[in-house]
């Protein structure tokens, strides 16, 4: 989950400078698609509607899982659900993304993943052997990651009530003994370290979805990050919480979780648009299509932030491992500007790089 | 990444920074023209590298920007209706109406698509027979050639269930209305390279020279426009004003012929509404006559429409290079782009959507040096050299 702070906004009939003009939009009375893009307007619903609702400690920090003590372990929990259009990609699949997701909120807090559930909720005249291969591809994923299935449920609704199949799974694990990790730890000094490659995901869906074909064809990211986590945990150090923050970045990409954990954590960011990792063909898909690679979405990627003496270390654990090969500082944590994230442009400006509002809208030209 | 690294050489920029620094000896104030060229100043933060008192102000070229709220009320109109299937360039879906916007529309169940080539409305009104696909043509000289190649698919090939809602822009008479205003305070400018990769810069010979302002056609990339800035200061410093030619690895002064021909084929230049500036005479295009068959302001009962702008929105003025986003007082607060209260906040490629995304952390560059520049007339700034 994702919260952003954000300005109130006024109530447009009470502001005396709008006399008669035509009111702009301040409030959706329906769910667009932009709330489900995790950015300004999902964090716009969380805010305003769940957590009012359902509000208590553990909800209110807000990240990606919750960590439950439960006599004397500590338990991961989270969940997740899957509406991905098409349900084939390149590099994946809905089912193997059901498990990869949930497998790497669990991670995020340094937990060793163990049991998942699943639920399907299936469209009437999906076809048969594309469910098998999607429950193929999740049993593959989950032997690869080590966790079991061990609970589910499956609906079927009308033929155009749903889009062929959506899956929700739900995941628990434990969290080792000293390991704390939260997106509040985050402190000045910092260093920012990024797992490998930005954008893979998002431009894999999108060059699908579109029919749109560039050189070098654009795999998905997606894989269980735990492994990763668990060398990155392992360095060798005096005391084991040189590992302040994890995060997996999804839907709004890098530049939306840097956001979010700058403002739960109250520190500045500063990045260096060099040092960050984008595929060629990735950022020649962006070009084309007016996107910016730091608000597309990834499934096998993580952003750390590490103790800055520890960081030279955990990216050399990171790049022994095959899912970090490609690892970078990509930034570090300051004590200006909390709540806001800035990046050294290549050119040498500096620009602000903020949470995503809705949907990613292509540009015109 | 080929031919784009070349042109984000942070050395090389570092080089024409000096250059520019190293030749002016007064302020200078320049507009860049393009949309495009406005997200990749802010985009790369090229305006806190240029010398002090050489300042970059947007211009009108963001399409959907300066696309008439009336209009996109007689979009949202079409929209609604149950038999339609209303298909439109991304950026346009967040630009608010008099009601809500086209995602709003979607979400109450219109049927609303992004497009990324007007061409695609073909197969959709083919495989959509009983429906009527209607497509919001807008933009600049830049996307007329690929708007005008569907209408006249649509009339060639018979396809009676496609149609455009025009509303398409020309930058020569928007440059004209800018320098004749005498609230201008524009002195030279940075032309609009994709719009002249169409058009060719021949027709901004005559407005450099009544005007007596420098126009150097400019690409997008840091250098491009580093290079254009620097050419631009250049032709001030002499005392010239002529139109030179930055993105000369992409367009020529005439032009793509071939896109011209169809531009005319299926378009003639008419009178066009700005949002925010108004009524400029023979400043956009509509379909000709032929096409009426597929001219959605024809076909469906829009023409009762009409719609006042927000008092507050100062999109216009900005437009127009008057002001910046900064000085408006519901910049960042009630206007922000998740409720964008005028155009220029809806698009990437709108002056202040770009401020707010990539610049909110600056302070104004200098609000006095704006009204130091603002003593000395534009005639005076550009002829007491001449």
């Amino acid at each position: 989950m994702a919260i952003t702070e954000e300005t109130p906004q006024p109530e447009p009939a009470a502001s005396p400078l709008f006399g008669s003009c035509p009111i702009p939009i301040f409030e959706h009375k329906q769910i667009v698609l932009g709330h489900g893009s995790g950015g300004k307007l999902t964090a716009d619903l969380i805010d305003k509607i769940f957590l009012p609702a359902f509000r208590n400690p553990i909800l209110d920090k807000l990240d990606d899982q919750a960590v439950l003590t439960i006599g004397d372990s500590r338990i991961a929990f989270t969940t997740d659900s899957f509406v991905v259009t098409p349900i084939f990609f390149p590099g994946g699949d809905i089912g193997r993304l059901a498990v990869h997701g949930t497998v790497n909120d669990l991670a995020m807090s340094g937990a060793q993943p163990l049991y998942l559930s699943a639920a399907f909720i299936l469209e009437e005249g999906l076809h048969v052997d594309d469910l098998r291969r999607i429950v193929e591809s999740m049993r593959a994923a989950a032997a690869a990651a080590g966790v079991q299935f061990v609970t589910g449920d499956t609906k079927v609704v009308d033929r155009g009530k749903g889009d062929q199949i959506f899956i929700n799974t739900t995941g628990i694990g434990v969290v080792p003994p000293g390991v704390s990790i939260s997106a509040d730890r985050a402190r000045p000094g910092d260093a920012i370290l990024l797992s490998g490659y930005l954008g893979d995901h998002g431009m894999a869906i999108m060059s699908q979805r579109e029919g749109l074909e560039f050189e070098g064809a654009i795999e998905s990211d997606c894989a269980s990050l735990h492994t990763l986590v668990s060398a990155m945990l392992a360095t060798p150090s005096v005391t084991p919480d040189f590992l302040h923050c994890l995060r997996d970045p999804t839907r709004g990409g890098a530049a939306t979780t840097l956001n979010e954990i700058a403002k739960r954590a109250g520190v500045g960011m500063l990045l260096n648009e060099r040092a960050i990792p984008v595929r060629e063909s990735v950022r020649g898909a962006c070009e084309v299509l007016g996107l910016d690679p730091l608000y597309v979405a990834n499934e096998g990627k993580l952003l750390a932030i590490v103790r800055a003496d520890m960081a030279a270390a955990v990216l050399a654990r990171m790049r022994a491992h095959p899912l970090g090969q490609d690892a970078a500082i990509v930034g570090e944590v300051v004590a200006d500007h909390p709540g806001m994230v800035l990046m050294k442009t290549e050119v040498g400006g500096t620009r602000v790089l903020d949470v995503m509002f809705g949907e990613q809208l292509p540009r015109i030209c | 990444m080929k031919y784009l690294d070349e042109y984000r050489d942070g050395d090389i920029a570092a080089k024409i920074v000096a250059e520019m620094r190293r030749i002016q000896t007064r302020p200078w104030v320049l507009m860049e023209v393009c949309g495009g060229q406005t997200h990749s100043i802010v985009k790369n933060g090229i305006d806190q590298l240029l010398p002090e008192g050489v300042e970059l102000v947007h211009g009108p070229g963001c399409p959907v920007c300066v696309t008439p709220l009336e209009m996109i009320d007689k979009a949202h109109a079409i929209a609604r209706l149950p038999d339609v299937i209303f298909c439109s360039f991304g950026d346009m879906l967040r630009v608010p109406g008099s009601d809500g916007d086209l995602f709003t529309i979607k979400s109450s169940g219109g049927d609303v698509r992004i497009v990324y080539s007007p061409l695609d409305c073909i197969k959709i009104a083919r495989a959509n027979p009983a429906k009527q696909i209607v497509f919001f043509a807008i933009g600049f000289e830049t996307t007329a050639p690929a708007n005008a190649m569907l209408a006249w698919r649509a009339f060639e090939e018979k396809i009676t269930n496609v149609s455009l809602l025009v509303s398409h822009v020309l930058v020569p008479p928007a440059l004209e209305a800018i320098l004749a205003s005498p609230e201008n305070r524009v002195q030279g400018f940075l032309g609009p390279g994709h719009v002249c990769a169409v058009m060719g810069y021949g027709e901004y010979l005559p407005i450099s020279a009544r005007y007596k302002a420098p126009i150097v056609v400019t690409g997008f990339e840091p250098l491009d426009i580093l290079e254009g800035t620097l050419m631009t200061v250049k032709q001030l410093e002499e005392g010239r004003a002529v139109v030179e030619n930055q993105y000369s690895r992409i367009l020529n002064q005439t032009g793509n012929l071939p896109a011209q021909q169809l531009i005319a084929k299926v378009f003639e230049v008419s009178d066009r509404k700005w949002r925010g500036i108004g009524n400029i005479p023979r400043s956009g295009y509509r379909l000709r006559a032929e096409f009426a068959a597929h001219d959605a302001e024809k076909l469906f009962d829009v023409a009762e429409i009409a719609t006042l702008e927000p008092e507050i929105c100062i999109s216009g003025e900005i437009l127009r290079g008057i002001r910046k986003p900064h000085d408006c007082p519901a910049f960042g607060t009630l206007c922000n782009p998740q409720h964008p209260l005028g155009a220029t906040m809806v698009s990437a490629e709108g002056a202040c959507a770009a401020y707010y995304a990539y610049g909110r952390h600056l302070k104004p560059r200098s609000a006095d040096a704006l009204h130091r520049i603002d003593a000395v007339p534009v005639a005076a700034a550009t002829g007491d050299r001449a």
